[in-house]
């Protein structure tokens, strides 16, 4: 890997007795889109945090762009793009007032902002919104003027906190191919998600967080590899769950689990045990690769978290 | 490892920014803003100087008598200076602060939070001097006064702006509501409006009140903004000067501590 544009070293964080993140270390190489997946309450924001140098970790070290976090943090944010997890857009702005007055916040000439500000606009598609104010966008043209914020100062690195969390799949379609297009023109990403599919698409590289620790770190192929079988065939409807106990089908999967009214069984090869079930017509069976949500749920277990 | 909030304030010019965001915010709203700013001082200064004026006809102040209007105009527009900054160091920054999330964005830029306390706080002051300007110039229409020695007045009342924006910014800091204000102002600048010679002379307090009334910050700012309306120098500018710049370097320093204290969670 190349020198590290980023690099967390054993960072720990504690609020009163409880450690939310807990000796977590991680790099980020230039061009490279790194994605943090983890249950609510895993310690994604509070990394986010102390990465921007807003939360001071109790333990461990940052260093970014040659500079050291917190205390080159003025330094440091100066050339990151933040978008966080809530919009914090100026609600009496139009869309182009927003990207100036966030230009100003990097000591940016007014002259050198509008000219960008066409090309961001264009960038997030809302070249048609120029003039209009957040509150009459839809939810994803708000992400994506805060994205367009975001790069106003044309960052090196992003550092995107759910960008696409409650938005519709065009939305979040249109969302993903722009930040496929900064990942093509050079810029590093740092995304949380809980999405599998978005991890998938867009990152090189996972970092599965549990309780405030690494759980699990690879490219999304490998980590399914490494953990899971490649073949999934879930059961569901009449008497599904007595499938569970058949040991005959247990003896054709290699690991059965039951969620709900489903029972998974994860297998090398699910030919035979297809035959079997297709013998038991009142059920209705789903046969997929392995994918990232069945890592996820694997590490990280089915239960709902408390906030969750 | 966190540092303590209590250490020196980080103060650098990187507040401007954000000082000219409140101002592209203001400027869209500028007009209804200043009805509403000036309207309801005037309709006190009128209401009761001239009302009350005909009843009370002179006002000993010092050695000298005045007509009770110039006694209370001189005393409510520094009442105005403290109320205009006092709201929009509460409620507008509140708003900022904690509904809208408008800090959180900005320190995602490399702004620091003391710059944007910094800015909250010289936006309240240029709030209760815009607002002291348009109600000096309604009362220099009205001829209630015409001291040259006003233009000393202006930067006095800019200051008192200052002060009072660093003390409502403590509350801002400490509230979780629009409701906590409420106390802020019934139990803090209520009883000071009446403890500070605005409405009536101090001379009528009893002498303990009077006495604790003579460290209020408005007692201070009304103590050398009232002379200057009658076109004389104050007796004690220094002192006066002195409580006032206290007032504001302490609450500056509490407000921003509280204020780090609330985002370090």
């Amino acid at each position: 890997m190349a020198a590290p544009l980023f690099e967390a070293q054993h960072l720990s964080k504690r609020y009163g007795d409880t450690t939310v993140v807990d000796g977590l270390s991680f790099a980020i190489a230039p061009g490279e889109c790194l994605g943090v997946i983890g249950p609510n309450g895993a310690g994604k924001t509070t990394t986010i945090r102390m990465c921007l140098g807003l939360s001071v970790p109790d333990g461990g070290s940052i260093h970014a762009l040659g500079l050291q976090m917190p205390r080159d943090a003025l330094a440091i944010k100066a050339r990151l793009g933040v978008v966080s997890q809530f919009d914090t857009l100026d609600p009496d702005f139009t869309c182009a007032e927003n990207l100036l007055v966030y230009g100003r916040y990097f000591g940016m000439k007014d002259a050198a902002i509008r000219e960008r500000i066409p090309r961001l606009l264009e960038f997030a598609a809302l070249s048609h919104k120029a003039d209009a104010k957040p509150g009459e966008l839809s939810g994803g043209m708000r992400r994506r003027l805060s994205l367009a914020r975001a790069l106003v100062n044309d960052p090196s690195l992003l550092l995107l906190d759910e960008p696409t969390t409650g938005l519709d799949p065009q939305a979040r379609h249109l969302m993903w191919e722009r930040l496929q297009l900064l990942l093509q023109q050079g810029k590093s990403i740092l995304l949380t998600t809980h999405f599998m599919d978005e991890a998938e698409r867009l990152c090189s590289r996972l970092l599965v967080l549990d309780h405030g620790r690494k759980i699990a770190e690879g490219t999304p192929r490998e980590l399914i590899a490494q953990h899971l079988e490649p073949d999934v065939v879930e059961a569901y409807g009449n008497g599904a769950l007595a499938l569970a106990d058949d040991a005959a089908l247990k003896a054709l999967a290699a690991r059965t689990e039951v969620s709900g009214e489903t029972v998974f069984f994860y297998t090398q090869d699910a030919r035979a045990l297809l035959d079997a079930l297709a013998a038991r017509p009142r059920l209705r069976t789903l046969h997929r690769p392995a994918n990232l949500e069945d890592l996820f749920l694997k590490l990280t277990g089915r239960q709902i978290r408390e906030d969750g | 490892m966190t540092p303590s909030i209590w250490r020196a304030p980080d103060l650098s010019f990187r507040w401007w920014p954000v000082f000219l965001r409140n101002l592209l915010v203001w400027k869209k709203l500028a007009i209804p803003s200043l009805v509403g700013n000036i309207a309801e001082p005037l309709m006190w200064l009128v209401a009761f100087g001239y009302g009350m004026g005909a009843l009370v006809g002179q006002v000993q102040v010092g050695a000298d008598k005045v007509p009770y209007i110039l006694f209370l105009a001189s005393g409510s527009i520094c009442m105005s200076a403290m109320n205009a900054a006092s709201f929009e160091a509460l409620y507008s920054a509140f708003s900022r602060m904690h509904v809208q999330k408008t800090w959180d964005g900005i320190m995602n830029a490399p702004i620091s939070l003391d710059n944007v306390v910094m800015a909250e706080m010289m936006w309240a002051a240029f709030k209760a001097m815009f607002t002291v300007t348009a109600i000096l110039c309604v009362m220099l229409a009205l001829g209630i006064s015409h001291s040259p020695k006003l233009l000393v007045a202006w930067p006095v009342l800019l200051g008192a702006g200052i002060t009072f924006s660093c003390i409502a910014l403590i509350f801002n800091a400490l509230a979780s509501g629009y409701d906590f204000f409420t106390y802020y102002f019934t139990l803090f600048l209520t009883p000071m409006m009446f403890l500070s010679g605005v409405f009536f002379p101090r001379e009528q307090l009893p002498h303990a009140v009077r006495v604790a009334s003579d460290w209020l910050p408005l007692t201070n700012a009304v103590e050398i903004v009232r002379p200057l309306f009658m076109d004389q120098w104050p007796a004690h500018p220094l002192r006066h000067a002195l409580v006032l710049l206290v007032y504001t370097v302490a609450a500056f320093w509490v407000a921003l501590a509280l204020t780090r204290k609330r985002f370090q969670a």
